[in-house]
């Protein structure tokens, strides 16, 4: 048990809870730092890992601390993507201007988004940005002048100042900055009232209200912000995959995108990373598994004699190496977290941390739901 | 077209109407039935009304088995929980699709294909009268069904108070399971009604997003709005298919959802609801 | 003028006139009472004074402004704070963040500021922090102070509800029900904490109750309701013997 000696309310108002808690992240800080020179292989899977994060955070804060469910991101990460590209590559603005820009203008179309949003609760809300994010991708295969179409358009690495940062190396500095950028800007405004009352939208509007939150303002500001996030994380996206086409951004990756909000635990800035890290290592876990289980079936058949190994491994590897398996994989475990750990990575963490930390006095309890009856005025 | 956004909006607004969760794998479930019906009338050579009939148990009882294992457990969790369970659901149904049955694309023979009659000066393929005429058929089915007999009239008891019902000794979660399995069937019977129209293949699911719109324009709460929304859609995307700029028809429903939702989300028919402080 | 008086209140819900004719005036630093059996009406009171629902007709007045129109999160600036029947308390903060957003009537959130969170923010954070301790102070929360709300149990929200009401520093505080679900020594500190607030901090208390000891205890004035329609106003005593009240509690 860790016991906080505080002495102003300064220390509560700080980003850290304790100088121990300080010292784990300036640790994780160096080893991030660090990584190029470790692992310089993988550094182009890492800064998009970040990336993710970003657009994990994004979400995070409009779903999770502000209870609004969007199914249409990838939308949001397309306009980003395209307008940086356009405002780069066609204008030919220096690039922080253009991320700016982008950014802004993501925003902006985050607050289209949010204004009918003002009247819509809950599923509707969802459904509508799903709307969206479908006439925003036919949006990107019509404007042929900006998009390309679907004949798609490639993208160069970044040039920052006159500094060429097409290495992995520098790509994943930069991608790292953005994201300690992003989580340092999160974080100040979930301490400051604006979050508070996001929370509050989360949880109960009508208290929220009659507190003085202005609804229709506060979540007009989550489209914004969140957009706008997304709006830098489609910059980077854009240089990260070189290639820009329209059916990149589709629904299954806004599905990816809500996969690593729930994932990684709603309604904390811990699980936007640990889903991001989760979601993108996915594909390459899937990969390696594609390799493997056929080896590893036709091992244990095999223990039934050489024939049966033979034909299980031809079977598993026929299973496995099809291409419409990954959208199932992910549905599969999107339900089997829903079902199980409703609170994500994060949650799951948090409730070891309690077991040690009360041991032996921990109760299931703490975290399990009560028990609802549906009721049409129970709408939430 | 518009009797298929109905079907499949009907069944959206059923399983809304008696759980409050929005099935998000309706879609899904519709190419399911359209597989299993495709799957006996070619590799089983069975008839196709046979194969119609065994399309909508299989489907129907699946959709039983999904309530029964799956949904249950999700039952008073936030909306959200259940929308992003349905997501998975249905992506795991189009993976299955396409292990079972391969990604390509097939059609479906059946007794309509090929005849036309003349009507009023217009040509119309059998096809389409057949989902009409199914589609009339199946509501003027369900409405005795809920109205008059027993087990419907339980089934809105359900749905609208459920704890209420349990005092009254309706057996909830069985009557779940049989919401959901005709919902399931509904899918089922529209997908197998869409087959010969449009050509069966794993995306055909995506169909149940625009019959999300035709669900929200008739009003979430009410089971003649899916239909009158669904009829409206396919009039909507027939008008801007020929009226206005390219492209404008795939997305014309979804800026009608849109609009609807910002404007009056309650739709033509549906109600408002709200938490009682 | 009084400080805060309904004129004529009345409000429909399809057919069902909820609230029919009310009219009542509360004299500022008075603990005002609302009773009556359930479904008089006295929430849906409660909830057209925080402009949850709209009138129908009828005028609400509040320090000699018009407040029958004013939108919902205008309610907490002008300084009218309410609690609920059914907590609705943020479950899965602390109690300080509940307190804490209890303050926002009182913050200029900036965005772009916070964003950097300037010093100005931190400032601003810290005075927060002070006036919700007062409150704690005041409520003896202290223990719960770090405890997340769906933690704790039921008497101890509805303290947590009021005090998050009180951290809006308000002149007119609206309680819904405050000793519903308590129990016997958790009313008597409710009665003294409604004493107090009116001696020591001047806030005028409106209240709708059901605990008539509770009622006796506190309040300088009562309102009888039934069927959304006044049927007595006086002091506790005039109100309790009143033969339309007992009739509309007991029957015949």
């Amino acid at each position: 048990m860790r016991f906080a000696f505080k002495t102003s309310y300064d220390h509560d108002l700080g980003l850290f809870r304790d100088p121990v808690q300080r010292r784990w992240y300036a640790a994780l800080l160096a080893a991030v730092l660090l990584l190029p020179w470790a692992v310089p292989d993988y550094l182009s899977d890492v800064s998009l890992v970040f990336i993710y994060g970003l657009c994990g955070l994004s979400l995070m804060v409009l779903a999770g601390f502000t209870g609004l469910v969007s199914l249409g991101h990838a939308a949001f990460l397309g306009i980003g993507a395209y307008a940086h590209v356009f405002f780069l590559q066609d204008l030919g603005l220096p690039w922080v201007v253009s991320v700016a820009l982008a950014a802004a203008l993501t925003a902006a179309a985050g607050v289209l988004v949010g204004l009918p949003a003002l009247r819509m609760t809950g599923v509707y809300l969802t459904i509508a940005t799903l709307a969206f994010a479908l006439i925003i991708q036919e949006v990107f295969s019509r404007w042929e002048r900006v998009t390309h179409g679907l004949k798609g358009r490639p993208v160069d690495k970044p040039v920052i100042f006159g500094v060429s940062l097409a290495s992995d190396t520098a790509f994943y500095f930069l991608c790292l900055a953005l994201l300690i950028g992003g989580l340092w800007l999160t974080a100040n405004v979930l301490r400051a009232p604006t979050g508070r009352a996001w929370v509050a939208i989360r949880d109960s509007e009508i208290a929220a209200q009659s507190m003085g939150v202005h609804l229709a303002r506060y979540k007009t500001l989550a489209f914004a912000y969140s957009a706008g996030l997304m709006g830098a994380a489609g910059a980077l996206f854009a240089h990260r995959i070189g290639f820009l086409a329209p059916d990149i951004f589709s629904v299954l990756l806004s599905i990816q995108f809500l996969l690593m909000v729930v994932v990684g635990g709603l309604g904390s800035l811990h699980g936007a990373i640990y889903g991001a890290v989760f979601v993108a290592m996915l594909p390459v876990l899937i990969a390696q598994m594609r390799d493997t289980t056929p080896q590893w079936a036709g091992h244990v058949a095999g223990l039934l004699g050489r024939d049966a190994g033979a034909a299980a491994y031809l079977a598993v590897d026929r299973f496995v190496k099809q291409p419409g398996l990954e959208p199932g994989i992910f549905g599969l475990i999107l339900v089997l977290f829903i079902l199980f750990e409703p609170l994500g990575i994060y949650g799951r963490w948090r409730k070891i941390q309690l077991l040690f930390s009360t041991f032996p006095l921990y109760k299931r309890a703490t975290f399990r739901r009560q028990k609802t009856y549906m009721r049409s005025e129970r709408l939430r | 077209m518009g009797c298929i956004y109905g079907l499949v909006a009907l069944g959206f607004v059923l399983i809304y109407k008696a759980t409050e969760l929005v099935n998000f794998a309706q879609g899904d479930l519709l190419m399911l039935g359209a597989f299993v019906c495709y799957m006996f009338v070619v590799w089983y050579g069975v008839g196709y009304w046979v194969a119609f009939a065994l399309a909508i148990a299989i489907v129907g009882g699946f959709g039983a088995v999904l309530d029964a294992t799956v949904l249950r457990r999700v039952i008073g969790q936030p909306q959200f929980a259940v929308v992003m369970l349905t997501i998975g659901l249905g992506a795991m149904f189009r993976s299955f699709a396409s292990l079972t049955w391969g990604s390509e694309i097939y059609t479906l023979p059946t007794p309509f294909s090929a005849h036309t009659t003349r009507l009023g000066g217009v040509t119309v393929s059998h096809e389409y009268v057949a989902i009409i005429v199914g589609t009339v058929v199946l509501c003027a089915l369900l409405y005795a069904f809920f109205t008059y007999s027993r087990v419907g009239v339980a089934m809105q008891a359900a749905s609208q108070n459920q704890l209420a019902a349990y005092y009254m000794g309706i057996p909830v979660k069985r009557m779940f399971s049989l919401i959901w399995a005709i919902s399931a069937g509904v899918a089922a019977i529209a997908g197998v009604l869409l087959a010969p129209v449009s050509l069966i293949d794993i995306n055909l699911g995506f169909i149940g997003l625009k019959a999300f719109a035709a669900a929200v324009l008739g009003g979430f709460g009410s089971i003649p709005g899916a239909l009158v929304g669904g009829v409206t859609i396919g009039l909507i995307e027939l008008f801007s298919g020929t009226y206005l700029p390219q492209g404008v028809k795939d997305v014309a429903a979804y800026i009608v959802l849109l609009l609807v939702l910002a404007v009056r989300p309650q739709g033509m028919f549906g109600t408002v609801g709200r938490k009682k402080v | 003028m009084s400080f805060f008086a309904a004129d004529d209140l009345g409000v429909s819900f399809g057919g069902i006139r909820a609230v029919d004719g009310v009219s009542f005036a509360v004299d500022a630093g008075q603990v005002f009472t609302i009773i009556g059996p359930n479904g008089a009406g006295k929430t849906t009171i409660f909830n057209l004074i925080s402009r949850i629902y709209d009138p129908t007709d009828g005028r609400l007045t509040f320090r000699d402004e018009d407040i029958t129109r004013v939108p919902p999160h205008e309610i907490a600036r002008r300084g009218i704070a309410r609690t609920f029947q059914n907590i609705e308390l943020f479950e899965h903060a602390s109690v300080l963040d509940n307190l804490l957003l209890g303050r926002h009537a009182h913050a200029r959130p900036r965005l772009l500021q916070e964003l950097l969170y300037l010093p100005r923010v931190r400032a601003a954070e810290r005075g927060h922090r002070e006036a919700a301790e007062k409150v704690i102070d005041f409520l003896d929360l202290q223990a719960y102070r770090d405890s997340l709300v769906v933690n704790l149990p039921y008497g101890v929200r509805k303290v947590v509800e009021m005090g998050r009401a009180l951290c809006t520093e308000p002149a007119l505080l609206l309680l819904d029900e405050p000793s519903s679900g308590l129990s016997v020594e958790e009313t008597e500190d409710m009665a003294f904490w409604i004493q107090d607030i009116r001696a020591l901090l001047g806030i005028t208390v409106l209240m709708v109750e059901h605990d008539m000891s509770l009622v006796g205890a506190v309040s300088d004035r009562v309102l009888a309701l039934n069927y959304g329609r006044v049927v007595a106003c006086g002091t506790c005593q005039e109100v309790q013997s009143h033969p339309d009240v007992i009739k509309a509690y007991l029957g015949g």
